[in-house]
Order: structure tokens, then sequence, then C-alpha cells
């Protein structure tokens, strides 16, 4: 689903990551691991075509990112949904409208979507704030809105950067509730953390891999976590 | 057909994706104002090109046809020298009509000179006749050798000596008109850009997050360009009515200023200005389109 082979990315004039060749495979659950700083959001760019390889390929469904086109790169973006440390709301669209977002830049109508949109909230556990705007939200619930949002496409990937950075180990548990929910339901799951305890409570429910990246480098952690 | 399918979305409106991208005040009123002034100043260029156009018709098709034979001759052979013109003319073929300009007509012409009290017959004044052209019009150079050889105090003037420059400075004119309706829609087309420019980079951070949810650059630009467009549309409305009620006030030049022309429409012409809110808005979506398009590429 995702490959990557001997791929390096410079940045600055140092090699940032360099070597890297890996394989997510359809219906995975990865935890990517490592010092702040090491790189993990930059490989997790590398993986949604956000940034391009210096050097080797990257190919997500079977596509080598350095052919396509910024229309591409958009189509791709439907199928891997993104969740990010600082969520990346519109701070004047409602939860309800931020999370329809994607269906609205795809062309699809968000009103004919609404039992989807509502059922979607609900399972996060927001169907109270629809409404609500996002800088009034809490840490957990903007988390769990934009995890919505990452997922109201259906995507076959859900990449999340460091979702639990920001909220308490209740509202970490929750979330990585609903993430394995998702790969339960088939997703490719890949989620960047420095989290080591929220990874040993994930092993406990999901065949997670988990991928330490330091130096530039990626391996496989071994059960020394 | 893709332009053509932005223009129609555009016309259209999404109120869903307008609600994307939050109006930034000093980009709405930029957008607004230029295109109001720069309507207005439009609708004047047109006025001064189509007042032009009239004023070089008139000269080259009025005066084209007329022609006038000033005769001078001791006060004894006067009368005798405009018959024997007479004569020469009714024999020329491509002339339709000759007059003599009586007393008031030639009073009138030097009024603006002499004052209104002129004693005409105590000054020697050369008598004048008017000759209208038929058709293709006469040999003026044959004519001119006849009345030299028949009439000797004759000489003819075809007003082509100090028509041409009129016409040519007329025509200039007119140019001048269309030139500057271009500058003003160049000077327009930069405005909006700079604002669009400046809305661009205002919600950098919603281009961000519309393309992680996967928008394409067009959906992005759509936005702002609807926006843009409406409004480059809405001012130019604005500024082209308020420059047609300066134009239907100026105060008329035709009554008094004789061969002048009023600086106004006429007729079909005052059709034109409906133009110009039209013109602004296919500026301003290009103008946007590529900013746009432009900001989206450094943006990458």
């Amino acid at each position: 689903m995702i490959e990557l082979q001997d791929v390096a990315y410079s940045y600055g004039g140092g090699a940032l990551l360099s070597g890297i060749s890996m394989t997510l495979a359809s219906g995975s659950f990865h935890f990517l691991t490592g010092p702040s700083g090491a790189g993990k959001t930059t490989f997790l760019k590398l993986c949604y075509g956000d940034l391009l390889a210096s050097s080797g390929q990257v190919s997500v469904f079977g596509q080598d990112a350095r052919g396509m086109d910024r229309d591409d790169i958009a189509r791709l973006r439907r199928r891997i949904g993104v969740v990010h440390q600082d969520c990346q709301f519109l701070d004047h669209l409602s939860v309800a409208e931020n999370v329809a977002l994607p269906l609205g830049v795809s062309g699809k109508d968000a009103r004919t979507e609404m039992q989807n949109l509502t059922d979607l909230l609900g399972w996060v556990g927001m169907s109270k704030q629809m409404d609500a705007l996002p800088p009034s939200l809490s840490g957990g619930e903007r988390q769990r809105a934009a995890l919505a949002r990452a997922v109201i496409m259906d995507p076959e990937i859900i990449i999340a950067d460091e979702p639990t950075g920001n909220v308490d180990w209740e509202m970490s548990l929750r979330l990585l509730t609903l993430l394995v929910e998702l790969n339960r339901m088939g997703k490719t799951v890949l989620v960047a953390t420095h989290d080591l305890n929220l990874i040993r409570a994930a092993k406990a429910e999901v065949a997670a891999r988990v991928l330490r990246i330091a130096n530039g480098d990626i391996q496989l952690a071994g059960a020394d976590l | 057909m893709s332009r053509l399918r932005d223009f129609w979305l555009i016309l259209r409106g999404d109120p869903e994706a307008d609600r994307v991208v939050p109006p930034t005040g000093f980009t709405v009123r930029l957008t607004f104002f230029s295109s109001s002034a720069m309507a207005f100043l439009a609708v004047f260029a047109l006025a001064l090109s189509f007042a032009t156009g009239r004023l070089a018709d008139r000269w080259g098709s009025e005066l084209a046809r007329s022609s006038t034979i000033r005769i001078s001759a001791p006060a004894g052979q006067v009368e005798q020298q405009v018959q024997a013109t007479l004569r020469v003319l009714e024999t020329t073929p491509g002339v339709s009509e000759t007059r003599v300009l009586g007393e008031d007509e030639q009073r009138a012409l030097l009024e603006p000179w002499f004052g209104p009290d002129l004693p005409l017959d105590s000054l020697p004044i050369p008598r004048m006749v008017e000759v209208i052209e038929a058709g293709d019009g006469y040999d003026s150079e044959g004519l001119r050798l006849r009345l030299r050889a028949e009439v000797p105090g004759a000489v003819l003037d075809d007003h082509t000596r100090w028509r041409r420059p009129l016409i040519r400075a007329a025509d200039r004119l007119r140019l001048l008109g269309w030139v500057s309706i271009g500058l003003i829609g160049a000077a327009m087309a930069a405005m909006i850009t700079l604002a669009a420019q400046s809305a661009l980079s205002a919600n950098a951070q919603v281009i961000r997050v519309l393309r992680l949810v996967g928008a394409r650059d067009v959906y992005i630009a759509r936005a702002f360009v609807r926006r843009f467009t409406l409004r480059a549309f809405l001012g130019a409305l604005t500024g082209t009515i308020l420059g047609v009620l300066a134009v239907v006030l100026l105060p008329s030049a035709s009554a008094e200023g004789g061969f002048l022309t009023g600086l106004g429409f006429q007729g079909s012409h005052w059709l034109w200005p409906l133009a110009v809110p039209l013109l602004a808005a296919v500026v301003a979506f290009w103008a946007t389109r590529l900013a746009a398009f432009h900001a989206l590429r450094e943006l990458m």
C-alpha cells in the first residue's frame, strides 16, 4: 500500500532521512516512534505526498509519488485520512462543517451525507459539539473531531501525527480505541508518537508493529519497548 | 470548456465553498474601490472616444462636402465676378449646389472677431460662394485653373489644408481614449491581482487545510476567483452608474460650441457603459485566477 525504496530526504543541506526501505501492508497497524526532530513528521509527509523524497522512490497505492501532479496528490489525499497534532481546523467553521470539508472539496454534497456525518460525530463522541467552533473545544475534542474529518471519506489509510500529544491519558486511550476500531475495519493505520505507554497499551489490543526512527534511519523495534 | 465551466460555477455560486474562505476586509475595500474608480474613469474615456469620433466624422464628412470660393475685386466688379463664378460652377461636373452668402451670414461669420455693429458696406469684405459637392466631388485643381483664367479675383478654398490636421487630431484623441481604457483595464487588473495575492497570503492556513483534505488547486482558486469577480463587478457597476450620471450632468456645449461636440454619449453609444462592469468582471476573473494559481504553485 505504501512502499519506500532507498528513500532519502535532505533539509537545509543535511540528510534528515537516508536509505529507508520499507512497506506498509494493507490493513496493518504501525507505530512510528523516536526522539523529537528525528524526522517522524517528515516520514509521514513523504507517505501522504506533502513532501517529495530527495532520492529513492515512494509508492502509494502503486503510484510513484514523483510522477504525480498536484491534482493526483489531491486525489491521493482523499484516500488517506491525516490527523495532525495541531488538528488544522478552519476556526470560522463549525465542527460539523470542518468534518464535512473533505466531502465539499471532492465534489460530494455534504447535505446528502448528513446521516453519515451525524453517525461519525456520534462515533467519536462529538454529537453535542457539532455546531461549536474549534477554538471552543478542548484538546481531546479537537483530536476526535480531526479523526472524524480524517475518516469521513472512508479512506484506506489513516495517518496520525502525535494525536495524543495534547491530551490526558484517559483521552489518549479513547483515541487509541478509535484507531484500533478503524484498523479492525480494515484500514491501514500509521501513528507517529513518542508516548511508549500508548504503544504498550495498543499492543494489548492489536498486532501493531513499531518502527523506531533515529539518526536518519528507521528500524523495526524489538520487544524492549 | 473548463474555463467556461469555471465562469458558470462563479455565476451560479456555491455558498458552502464560499464559506470556506473567510473574507478579509482590506481586500474587499481595495477591490471594490479600485474597480469603482476605474469604471468611473473608463466611462469618461469612453465618452471622450465617442465624442472625438463624432468630431472627426463630422469634420471629415461635412467639411469634405463643402468648399468656399472667396471673391476679392474692386467695388464695381464684385457682382460681375460673382456671376462669372456661378457660371463657371454651373458647368463644373461634381458640383451639386452653389450659394452666395448673404450679408447677414457674412456678418455672423465676422461677428466673433469684429463685434455686432460691423459696417460691412464700408469695408472691402470679399464675397463668399459656398460650393456643395455631388457624388465623387469635383476636380479642385481643374476648377482652380478655370477660375484663375475666367475670374481673376476668385480663390477656391476646399478646406483641405486645415481640415486634415483637425481630423488627424480628432482621430488621435479617439485613439487616446481607447488607449486610456486599455490602461485603466491594466491598472484595475494590477490592483485586483495585488488584492488577490494579499488575500491568498492572509489565507495561507486555510489553503494548507484545504490541501490536507484533498482540495485541488482549481477548487481553492475558484473560492477566491468568485469572490473577487463579484466584488469587481459590483464595484464597477457602482462606478459606471456614477460615471454615467456625471456625463449626463455635464453642461451641454453643442449649442454654443458651434462645430465642437458635447462630451457624452449619443444614441446607441449609451449602451456601451453597460459593458464596463462586465469587462471589469472578466478582468477580475482572469487577474485573480492567474494570481491564485501562481500563489498556489508558490505555496507548494
